[in-house]
């Protein structure tokens, strides 16, 4: 058939091999080498999961370093996993959200709230579910470990896949309608590849997040039960317990190589790959690079290896429903009809919500009064008040910092991915070594531990604000010489308005990243010291380990409406006056 | 060729067609009234009218794009199996990750061709278009004219029976737009292209006189048609022919001829709505002020074809008239029978320094422009001589739909600041009397 369908390329199938060169490449062997390791690491990994609880019981995790890649492992495994849970979570209800006006009205503010929810506050109540859900296997264990990643990525990704999908070009999806597009084919052809890169810079942003939530919920003590899954999160936790400063520091250490490797065989490969989807007429001056991916591309042996991934996924654009659904032309209902199926729609969610808020009630009022209330919004304001002043701290060192940075591109091209790496960090795998501090100094724990919330998080106000400053045009920075601004006029006037869009869009993500981090971070222990801040993350942290639900929920509820209400009054005006005012055309 | 045939057979009838845009309730906007057409074989028709004359929303509606709000579209069966429609963009929309190859097998994949035969028809069409050497490049390597050419390549590519063009060469610069009509013109008439009909969008006259056999001229708010002319000049056609120029002119002088009679509205009928409800268009101060300048020079001397001025500035005839409009609604111009004719203020304003200038502007817009007066009025009455500007984008919504109110509001804002009759502050969206300190 080939030789018969007058293409000069694909009647030459020996000319493809003699590019390909019978002597392999280096760069075969090493691609080889890598995909292989993967291939092995993946299935033994996924061996291990699947072992009875039993098994946990009989070899705990032990300080052995020989053990340690095992866990590395382990951990990274369980964040893929979340990962693709998240993306299919992404897929269905984004879609549904864009599709349908009734779905939409329920899924866009339920994602916005679910992106300000401290979801370690959720361990409580999954691990219970999901150990009920696989009894006697480590398997449920596991599936909780994983939700908590869960949780903490899968809404950002799909508000981002709604917004693609609400923002498709009209041109395109003019073309797709005309030709007569399958929806499949419409996904495929126009919906994904559109929305990729938004997609892939979300994922990213989650999988950040994702490293400090899969360390706290490896080792999870729900009242009475306590699991230790291997892992590098069990790993520290033991070391703590025994107070093995050269543990955590090989812990730690670990950490860093899978964040590094992480970085370089998956992120800026994906990067790289994405970079193709950008919906843009003109060829962009900087691509993302990535070694892994120029490797691939350029090794022979990988592209007759994708041959039939290819074929495969054209094969797949290609399907057709099995069952050739006529293509109905709905008439849309008549306007009378519509507006009663919206009040219907309406009635049916409003009975929902007093009938949830009647649950609510039911199971609070019992077991909490209304002094527990007062009690927790106290405490909330204490974080708030160590949220507000930590940011602030961090605004004061890392802006003057950034924007130096930044008018530097040679500065800015190495430091900018170490900012990148410290943000992908998981903070809590260092706090061990403040506590430790702290407990040696006998310094008062409500202002030293506070620090720790900010840790990890500070470093997105200096990644974004080293990208804001590189992004001030050079004619503006010319003028401003040309005219001899200097000092303060020239943070007035040229410096902070140029970064604040870049500022605001970082300082929301670390004072989120830091409600979330206080429950880690306003209780932790040293071997049998426990050191506690006063706030609402020592009392969400508590509760959780006394197994008390009630009191979790009320604890996890009220950091929601701090957050919620932080970010409505204060980041949103800010982010709608860059938008409208700030904004470089 | 069938051209011989005494009687033309109908590809396409389109019958009372009436288009609304908006909400059930609330501002409607009517885009198309009563607007029949009918396409026959052999033929290049070209639809021609300003924005907002629904000519895209017809040419959408044949291609099954829109369901138009009532009238219908009917393809008459013809021999040789069902009409089929295809399109070309006006921004090419092509896909940035397909290759082009890719980008053109899109219509063919989705109506499940085999993959050689897809393969076997894009490479012709490819070559057709004259995009050889290009199959695996993407769009974004491409230039401008090399992306319409797949553009074309994708439509074609399908068989359509008609070819449906939304302004397929207005993103292009001069030279590039150029070579395609003359290309698809020779694909046309030497008869390399399988389709029996092309139907066009334009706003530019003098692309239509030189590639159509009839154009239907539109007028807008809502859209009709006013005309339908036929050309008859052989082609290729000469830009530079008289009989060509004469045609250019004689459609400028009838798309600036007023459809209202002139006892209704007065002069204020080239914009929707009257009073506080005119839709007012977005002209800069400077553009106005470099027409009437333009005009009043030599060798002008004041009175200018449109066609003339409108070559003589570079500017298409859709930027032009709406300049002509906002000068004639400010009386510092005239539109008669495709002529602009600078009114004595106006000339008095060319002479004029830029204090004086000013303050002639002023008189006209208060004078004038109803919006603008009742704007003044409201600050003079107020003791704080302040008003939200919100107040007034209401009023406007009711007369209009919000983008409308949005456009028109921005348009007497930036008026009024170069005439200094009134001062607005975007960060509390108030206008005041104050000048800014």
């Amino acid at each position: 058939m080939v030789f018969l369908s007058g293409d000069p390329k694909a009647a030459r199938p020996f000319a493809r091999f003699r590019n390909a060169g019978a002597v392999p490449s280096w760069a075969d062997l090493v691609a080889f080498l890598l995909l292989a390791a993967c291939a092995i690491l993946v299935v033994r990994g996924a061996e291990d999961m699947s072992q009875p609880l039993a098994a946990l019981h009989a070899a705990p995790v032990t300080l052995d370093p020989a053990r340690l890649p095992e866990y590395a492992l382990r951990t990274t495994l369980r964040m893929f996993l979340a990962l693709g849970a998240s993306l299919v979570f992404t897929f269905a209800v984004a879609t549904l959200a864009a599709k349908s006006r009734k779905a939409e009205l329920l899924i866009v503010p339920a994602l916005d709230i679910l992106q300000s929810v401290p979801v370690l506050g959720f361990l409580t109540f999954t691990v219970t579910f999901f150990m009920g859900l696989f009894p006697g296997r480590q398997l449920g264990v596991e599936c909780a470990a994983i939700f908590a990643i869960f949780t903490s990525q899968a809404w950002n990704m799909a508000f981002s896949f709604y917004q693609s999908l609400r923002t498709l070009p009209a041109d395109l999806d003019e073309v797709s309608r005309q030709f007569g597009f399958s929806p499949w084919r419409r996904f495929t052809r126009l919906e994904l590849p559109f929305a990729t890169p938004s997609l892939v810079w979300n994922v990213m942003m989650s999988m950040s997040g994702g490293w400090f939530f899969v360390v706290a919920s490896e080792a999870i003590t729900v009242g009475d039960t306590t699991v230790t899954l291997p892992g590098i999160g069990s790993w520290l936790s033991v070391a703590i317990a025994r107070q093995d400063m050269r543990a955590v520091a090989i812990g730690v250490g670990a950490m860093a190589v899978v964040i590094v490797l992480y970085d370089q065989l998956v992120f800026r490969p994906v990067v790289a790959w994405a970079d193709k989807f950008r919906f843009e007429q003109t060829a962009s001056q900087q691509r993302p690079a990535s070694w892994l991916y120029d490797l691939l591309r350029r090794a022979a042996w990988t592209r007759s290896l994708s041959r039939p991934l290819v074929g495969l996924s054209r094969a797949a654009s290609g399907l057709r429903s099995p069952v050739r659904l006529p293509a109905l032309r709905l008439p849309g209902p008549p306007p009378a009809l519509g507006r009663i199926l919206d009040t219907v729609w309406l009635a049916l969610v409003g009975l929902t919500v007093i009938g949830g808020a009647w649950l609510l009630w039911s199971f609070l009022s019992v077991r909490l009064t209304l002094a527990d209330l007062g009690q927790v919004s106290l405490l909330g304001l204490a974080t708030l008040v160590r949220v507000v002043v930590l940011i602030a701290l961090a605004t004061l060192i890392w802006v003057p910092i950034g924007v130096w940075i930044g008018l530097r591109p040679k500065w800015a091209e190495r430091l900018q991915p170490i900012a990148q790496f410290l943000a992908a960090f998981p903070a809590n795998v260092l706090f061990p070594f403040a506590v430790a501090a702290i407990v040696a100094l006998r310094l008062n724990p409500n202002i030293w531990l506070s620090p720790l919330m900010v840790f990890g998080t500070q470093w997105y106000i200096l990644f974004n604000v080293i990208a804001g400053a590189s992004a001030i045009p050079s004619d503006l920075k010319e003028a401003a010489g040309m005219f001899g601004l200097k000092g303060w006029q020239w943070w007035r006037q040229v410096a902070i308005p140029g970064i604040f869009p870049y500022y605001v869009t970082g300082a929301l993500t670390a004072s989120g990243g830091s409600w979330n981090a206080s429950i880690v971070a306003e209780a932790v222990s040293w071997g049998h010291e426990h050191l506690e801040a006063a706030g609402l993350g020592s009392y969400i942290a508590k509760a959780t380990a006394a197994g008390d639900s009630a009191r979790v929920a009320l604890g996890v509820a009220v950091m929601s409406v701090f957050v919620i209400a932080f970010n409505r009054v204060l980041w949103r005006p800010m982010y709608r006056f860059a938008e409208r005012r700030l904004r470089l055309a | 060729m069938t051209c011989m045939t005494p009687i033309q057979a109908p590809l396409v009838e389109a019958k009372a067609v009436r288009h609304l845009y908006g909400k059930a309730e609330g501002a409607n906007l009517l885009v198309l009234d009563n607007v029949d057409l009918t396409l026959n074989e052999n033929e290049i028709v070209g639809l021609l009218g300003r924005s907002g004359s629904g000519k895209s929303t017809l040419l959408r509606s044949i291609a099954g794009l829109i369901k138009p709000t009532a009238g219908e579209i009917t393809f008459p069966p013809r021999e040789g199996g069902p009409t089929s429609v295809s399109m070309v963009f006006q921004s090419f929309a092509l896909f940035p990750w397909l290759t082009v190859q890719q980008n053109v097998e899109v219509g063919l994949e989705a109506k499940g061709v085999r993959p050689d035969e897809r393969r076997r028809r894009a490479l012709a069409a490819i070559d057709l278009i004259g995009l050889d050497g290009f199959e695996n490049a993407y769009p974004k390597e491409l230039s401008g004219g090399m992306r319409q050419r797949v553009g074309l390549a994708r439509a074609l590519v399908v068989d359509p029976s008609i070819l449906l063009m939304d302004e397929p060469f207005s993103a292009l610069d001069v030279l590039t737009a150029e070579t395609l009509r003359t290309d698809l013109l020779d694909l046309w008439s030497e008869g390399r292209m399988p389709i029996k009909a092309i139907l066009m969008v334009t706003h530019n006259i003098e692309e239509a006189v030189l590639m159509c056999d009839r154009i239907l001229v539109f007028s807008s708010n809502p859209g009709r048609v006013v005309s339908t002319i036929k050309v008859d000049l052989p082609q290729p056609r000469n830009r530079q022919d008289p009989a060509f120029r004469e045609l250019v002119e004689r459609i400028y002088a009838q798309m600036t001829r007023r459809e209202l009679p002139p006892a209704t509205a007065a002069r204020d009928g080239v914009f929707p709505g009257t009073g506080l409800s005119m839709e007012l268009p977005r002209v800069s101060t400077n553009v106005m002020a470099g027409l009437i300048e333009a005009l009043h020079a030599a060798p002008f001397d004041g009175r200018a074809p449109m066609s003339d001025l409108a070559s003589d500035l570079q500017y298409e005839a859709d930027e032009l008239f709406p300049i002509a409009e906002t000068l004639q609604l400010l009386r510092l111009a005239e539109l008669r029978e495709g002529d602009l004719v600078l009114t004595a203020t106006a000339r008095r304003y060319a002479e004029a320094d830029v204090d004086a200038r000013k303050q002639i502007f002023a008189q006209q817009l208060l004078t004038h422009v109803p919006l603008a007066a009742h704007i003044r009025r409201v600050l003079d009455d107020r003791p704080s001589h302040a008003a939200p500007a919100s107040r007034f984008r209401d009023e406007l919504e009711d007369f209009m739909s919000p983008d409308y109110a949005d456009q028109t509001l921005r348009s007497v804002t930036n008026w009024g600041r170069y005439a200094e009759a009134f001062s607005y502050d975007e960060g509390v969206d108030r206008f005041s009397l104050e000048d800014p300190t």
